[in-house]
């Protein structure tokens, strides 16, 4: 592993509770690895495995999923819903040889800046340690012509 | 004129070829229609008179069967030459299909657990003073596309013979659809299901069971049982053949059109209906499906994001 290692995190947070704490990050000037992407998603629900594994195929070392605490979800059950899609993924990964850690479901509502700073903080540590991702990039994608 | 039309197969069980043969009496009118230039299956044709052919000059090759050693990948590559249009013709050429999930290994370790400690049989033997060589693996399955490209796609393990009807009327005729497209029906299983009326709004699965361990009740919405049907996430156009025959979807018809990942979506079709909340309950349910790659990425792990075991 390169000594300069630097993990490509992509995040996947909700609209109503993890993006805005990482806005309250930044706002509150709390200092933290740059090494997410963040993506907004209405809801936690709203992240489709497809999704988790597409960043995985284009290069990410690890991916962030962020959504509201158990029942306060926005949509009452999205966060339910990504619950157990997460569960399940894992399972699959895990036969596919993905190191579990480089997959987080976090709970983070608007409130938790420095949550949100500590769970990056600390995935950062963690994906440093596991290395860089052995999934092989996708070649671009193939679409159909235009009709 | 009559268009000429070529049949191969690569990794592949012979169940699409069968499937042309049970066009039945229909066969005999594709046969008038058009004319066989190319079926080793078949009939007695060899890679050299392919080779002998001039290029373009195949109206359409219907190509089954994954892509695993250098000799299929060097037949996809003749063939696309000689052809106009290639057709992905079943799950395999569409999507890399069952031989695909030798992809949770890889080829070196395959060797070694079919041979053991005889070895890996040599690539060359001498037979009457000639040389054979046997075609080496490539490192992974790959679907057609993943070698050439491809015109059309035809799903299914193996596609019905009304699906292989229908697009011999489509491919001969006037009105070709645009390219890339997937000749079947662009919804999901469900909608063409016989017990779609039996599926409550609120789906809730509190256990799945496995096909073996237990009765599947014949009118009743299979996934509602418990058993992991992926009709909610694959196309429709089979029919609901194993649905008839009491038997739950395992998704040979793969993705709708705007899909990208076929098993992905259906592990989250299958995931959001699991009815539990807390994080332990949610786990045992999910212990209950016993493989998830081998479940939803049966049909379609090289066509899949990961496309393959990611290596040590």
């Amino acid at each position: 592993m390169p000594e300069d290692f630097e993990p490509r995190i992509v995040g996947f947070l909700c609209n109503w509770c993890t993006y805005l704490s990482a806005d309250l990050a930044g706002t509150s000037r709390l200092k933290y690895a740059p090494n997410g992407r963040a993506i907004r998603v209405m809801c936690s629900g709203r992240v489709d495995p497809q999704f988790v594994l597409d960043a995985f195929a284009n290069g990410a070392d690890g991916v962030l999923i962020g959504g509201c605490h158990p029942g306060d979800c926005h949509y009452q059950e999205g966060n339910y819903k990504a619950l157990r899609r997460f569960k399940l993924l894992q399972r699959f990964l895990q036969q596919m040889g993905v190191e579990p850690e480089r997959v987080r479901l976090e709970w983070i509502s608007a409130a938790e800046g420095d949550r949100l700073k500590d769970v990056v903080n600390d995935m950062v540590r963690t994906l440093k340690i596991l290395g860089p991702s052995r999934i092989q990039r996708k070649k671009p994608i193939k679409l159909p012509e235009a009709s | 004129m009559r268009p000429k039309v070529a049949f191969y197969w690569c990794a592949a069980c012979g169940g699409c070829e069968e499937c042309i043969v049970d066009l039945g009496d229909d066969l005999l009118r594709v046969i008038e229609a058009v004319e066989i230039a190319f079926w080793p299956v078949a009939l007695d044709y060899k890679e050299k008179d392919l080779q002998a052919m001039p290029d373009a000059s195949l109206d359409i090759a219907f190509v089954n069967g994954a892509v695993r050693n250098v000799e299929q990948k060097d037949m996809a590559e003749l063939l696309r030459a000689k052809a106009k249009t290639i057709v992905a013709f079943g799950a395999c050429a569409q999507l890399g299909g069952i031989p695909g999930l030798a992809n949770l290994s890889d080829s070196r370790a395959i060797l070694d657990t079919a041979y053991g400690e005889n070895g890996a049989p040599r690539e060359e033997y001498g037979v009457d003073g000639e040389t054979l060589s046997l075609p080496g693996l490539l490192d992974a399955v790959l679907p057609l596309d993943g070698v050439i490209p491809v015109d059309y796609y035809l799903p299914g393990c193996p596609p019905t013979p009304n699906i292989v009807r229908a697009a011999f009327e489509t491919l001969l005729g006037p009105d070709r659809p645009p390219k890339g497209a997937v000749l079947a029906p662009d919804h999901a299983l469900c909608e063409q299901c016989p017990r779609r009326g039996t599926r409550s709004e609120t789906l809730a699965i509190h256990e799945f069971r496995r096909v073996q361990a237990c009765v599947i009740q014949p009118d009743t919405c299979i996934l509602e049982q418990g058993v992991l049907c992926l009709g909610p996430s694959t196309r429709a156009g089979c029919e609901a053949r194993c649905i008839a025959a009491n038997m739950p979807c395992t998704g040979c018809f793969g993705p709708t059109g705007r899909v990208r990942d076929f098993g992905a979506k259906a592990l989250s079709a299958v995931a959001s209906v699991i009815d539990a909340r807390e994080d332990q309950d949610v786990a045992s349910v999910v212990d209950g499906i016993a493989d998830p790659a081998g479940t939803f990425f049966r049909y379609s792990l090289p066509s899949s994001f990961l496309e393959r075991k990611c290596g040590k």
